[in-house]
């Protein structure tokens, strides 16, 4: 009994310590030129499809949820969120080459056919950002055609 | 006196907490911008050897009018190809590692301007897809060496090679999708031992 004791006290301390841990926010409030939706001339339902379901991770600005405040959660976002970003940016669209253009867009179709964007870890608590077939054939449809105006 | 050990205790299992939380994020510190752990000295190490392997590869270029980092690649990009025809996931992932070594050791110098710019493209592009190979399922390796194999295929167009390199296509895999081999008959890397022998020779290389 005396170890569970000493074991939850030890947990609750550390729990309290490290939500003072600092956490580098992913919140820019600048939207550079190379924005994709600046870039391109994205519909207005693409494009709010995209705000709320890859923005937030691929972008450089996410929209936190309440959760977020606490450790060692803000850890785990941050971590994820550099990581979406690392491997797409919408904002830096523009200073992508036109070949790495193509390659990111073959790249995200073939992951949101699949059904592996969003994350189901992402989409559990954030149930806006699911996206239905009639959506997913939106963005499909019009991501390919950018796709092919690309050479 | 039981309190006393007792709290102690917790105090020094909480510190213990906090040193290696600190410690996680103090390496966090050194994360590059690709979000890779690299320390000072190895990256300092790889600068080195990058500046080296440069100086190595001006004197080749200039004795044999080749370029021996563009047939590097293509070595790596073979090798990658046969695991795939193998179905060999964990080699694939391996050598997708090897490749991503030499595209990065890749010089552009000697090229004209024009070359350079879409050569860079080539190489930045090629580079991530052999980074991703080096990390994915079999799946997922296929459908990133298809545009792997375009940008292998338009680099070898500016740099040329001095072997004989054939293109084949296969009209099943993604709406058709071509790759490269240095031999004639056909061993399909996008199905492996599914149609071992799917495709036809497109073009020949030289």
């Amino acid at each position: 009994m005396k170890i569970l004791k000493i074991i939850a006290w030890t947990a609750l301390i550390s729990f309290a310590v490290i939500q003072f841990f600092p956490v580098h926010y992913n919140t820019s409030e600048t939207i550079p030129e190379t924005d994709f939706m600046l870039i391109n001339k994205v519909p207005a339902t693409v494009k709010n499809l995209l705000q709320v379901s890859c923005y937030d991770c691929h972008s450089n600005k996410t929209e936190y949820p309440w959760y977020n405040k606490i450790q060692p959660i803000a850890w785990y976002l941050e971590d994820h969120i550099k990581h979406g970003k690392g491997e797409l940016n919408f904002n830096e669209w523009g200073s992508y080459s036109d070949r790495r253009k193509k390659s990111k867009l073959r790249s995200i179709i073939k992951q949101i056919e699949n059904g592996e964007m969003p994350l189901d870890s992402y989409t559990l608590l954030h149930g806006d950002a699911v996206l239905s077939l009639k959506q997913e054939k939106d963005i499909i449809t019009y991501l390919t055609r950018l796709k092919d105006s690309l050479n | 006196m039981k309190t006393v050990k007792r709290t102690i205790g917790i105090a020094i299992l909480a510190l213990v907490t906090v040193a290696f939380m600190s410690c996680k994020d103090g390496n966090k510190e050194h994360d590059n911008s690709d979000g890779h752990h690299e320390d000072a000295n190895a990256a300092m190490n790889r600068e080195m050897s990058h500046e080296e392997g440069k100086d190595i590869n001006h004197e080749m270029a200039m004795n044999e009018n080749q370029d021996t980092k563009a047939e590097a690649i293509l070595n790596d990009y073979f090798n990658l190809k046969d695991a795939l025809v193998n179905d060999d996931n964990s080699k694939a992932k391996e050598l997708g590692n090897t490749l991503t070594n030499s595209l990065k050791a890749f010089d552009t110098s000697k090229y004209a301007d024009e070359e350079k710019s879409e050569l860079k493209d080539i190489i930045e592009d090629a580079t991530e897809h052999a980074e991703h190979i080096s990390e994915s399922d079999l799946k997922h390796q296929r459908e990133h060496f298809k545009v792997l194999s375009k940008d292998i295929t338009d680099m070898v167009a500016i740099t040329g090679t001095k072997s004989k390199l054939y293109v084949q296509f296969c009209p099943m895999y993604d709406g058709g999708t071509s790759w490269l081999s240095m031999k004639e008959e056909v061993r399909n890397p996008y199905y492996g031992s599914q149609m071992l022998k799917c495709g036809k020779v497109q073009r020949e290389i030289n």
